[in-house]
């Protein structure tokens, strides 16, 4: 098998705590009460948020709370063999976990029957799509103007080669021995999303989450950055 | 630990989650943690007598009990008509709450679906079901003029303090204006000079961050 780490470095370059480059920004869209693009290294992604508005239909309306409702979906072209369009049981699950990340920062208890939308569109997949799209996702709710406890930053972490490595490419995505996304609220530190497909022991794991929550906190500065850029106008 | 002076006096825009202080009343936009005061929306932080608000820089309009607002009527019943005013929430306007004399099956002869009318929000409840009301000075159905539909966010903004920056334009351009707090504004008078007004409201709404706004828009108003 091919070898993914050469003299303790990855095989892009990058070193094992490395993310790759980054760009965020924020209000792209025009006709979306809120938006964010994103761009993470090989990953493209777009959110757009709509709302509060009123919950159609009737019976999805929650009298005591806004309910936050989530689309992720990947563009036909974003993969290299065309991804058959609609909704899939991966985006689905992907839907479902940022609605309820999202859920646990808006508060929600302000806007009682209605909801709030956010739209995810994967525009170029190169792995990690889900921390790219739910970092969109928190900047264009926070650019809708929509009240919330915090930001969520996602990093993902994962073992490749036997080594721990921070924000896994397509390759080793695909050929490394686990890959774990994890979602947090940069004040508090807690964990909103964590999800592991691979095998890690509890040392491992815990050297993981370490090196993620660090990401995670680089992420959320960039978050602010995004923000601050399109509202202070510099 | 801050103070503001009238010198340095800047605009600090924060962010949701973002720390404001200890110990202090907490205002609209913020939420607190025991004694930590936090930011909930991003906006603009405004600290007075250590009471602290976030002016929302953003956002949709949540309608408040006695605010003028301008709404379009989207459904009637026998008793009672819908009125869409830029919010999450529709509001309702009851036949009693007219200034007219309506009879039970006929709201349709008095306001029907399309027409714009000022209202007043009357009541909020706990599930955000609003009503409004008509029964107020100036309330009325509007006809003829012109509606511009602008940020929620910014319409303190186009008011001004005690109304100064709106009286500026009324006074320059002699157009009557109605400034709506769901961001909906009317503006009724001559085509040339409605057309002047809508252009010194879309400055505001541009350059609502900076500072001394209300001389720059009177310039403006005086080269036309």
């Amino acid at each position: 098998m091919e070898q993914l780490i050469k003299d303790g470095r990855r095989k892009d370059g990058r070193k094992f705590d490395e993310l790759r480059p980054i760009k965020i920004e924020a209000g792209v869209l025009k006709r979306a009460d809120g938006s964010a693009y994103v761009e993470w290294g090989g990953n493209k992604a777009l959110a757009a948020v709509y709302g509060p508005r009123e919950a159609q239909p009737r019976h999805i309306q929650n009298p005591t709370k806004a309910i936050v409702q989530c689309r992720y979906n990947m563009a036909a072209f974003s993969v290299s063999d065309r991804k058959r369009q609609g909704p899939d049981r991966r985006s689905v699950e992907i839907s479902k976990i940022t609605s309820e990340a999202l859920d646990h920062v808006v508060f929600t208890e302000q806007f009682p029957r209605a909801t709030i939308d956010v739209y995810m569109e994967v525009l170029q997949a190169d792995a990690g799509t889900r921390c790219t799209c739910l970092t969109a996702a928190s900047v264009a709710l926070a650019d809708a103007g929509i009240p919330m406890k915090d930001f969520v930053s996602a990093c993902a972490v994962g073992k490749v080669d036997g080594q721990i490595v921070l924000d896994l490419g397509k390759e080793e995505d695909n050929l490394g021995e686990a890959d774990m996304p994890i979602a947090i609220m940069p004040r508090t530190k807690e964990i909103l999303l964590l999800q592991m497909d691979g095998h890690l022991t509890m040392d491992e794991f815990n050297k993981a989450l370490d090196m993620g929550m660090n990401a995670c906190m680089k992420i959320y500065e960039m978050q602010k950055e995004a923000l601050k850029k399109k509202y202070t106008g510099d | 630990m801050i103070i503001m002076n009238n010198k340095n006096k800047k605009r600090e825009v924060v962010l949701p989650g973002e720390f404001l202080g200890e110990n202090l009343e907490t205002g609209t936009g913020v939420y607190n943690e025991g004694k930590q005061v936090y930011a909930s929306v991003l906006g603009i932080k405004s600290l007075r007598a250590n009471m602290v608000n976030v002016i929302p820089l953003s956002g949709r309009y949540i309608p408040k009990i006695h605010d003028c607002v301008i709404g379009t009527i989207i459904e009637f019943g026998p008793s009672s008509w819908l009125v869409d005013i830029n919010s999450p929430y529709p509001a309702l306007l009851h036949i009693t709450e007219s200034p007219w004399r309506v009879d039970f099956g006929d709201a349709a002869k008095f306001l029907n679906i399309g027409d714009v009318v000022l209202v007043k929000v009357s009541s909020v409840d706990e599930i955000k079901r609003v009503q409004v009301t008509m029964k107020d000075i100036g309330l009325r159905k509007i006809t003829g003029g012109q509606l511009i539909e602008i940020a929620p966010s910014k319409i303190p903004r186009v008011i001004g303090k005690g109304g100064s920056m709106i009286s500026l334009i009324k006074r320059s351009t002699e157009c009557r204006i109605f400034v709506g707090q769901n961001g909906r504004i009317w503006l009724d008078g001559d085509p040339g000079s409605v057309s002047t007004a809508v252009t010194a409201i879309k400055k505001i709404e541009k350059e609502a961050h900076t500072l001394g706004l209300t001389d720059a828009i009177g310039k403006y108003l005086e080269g036309k």
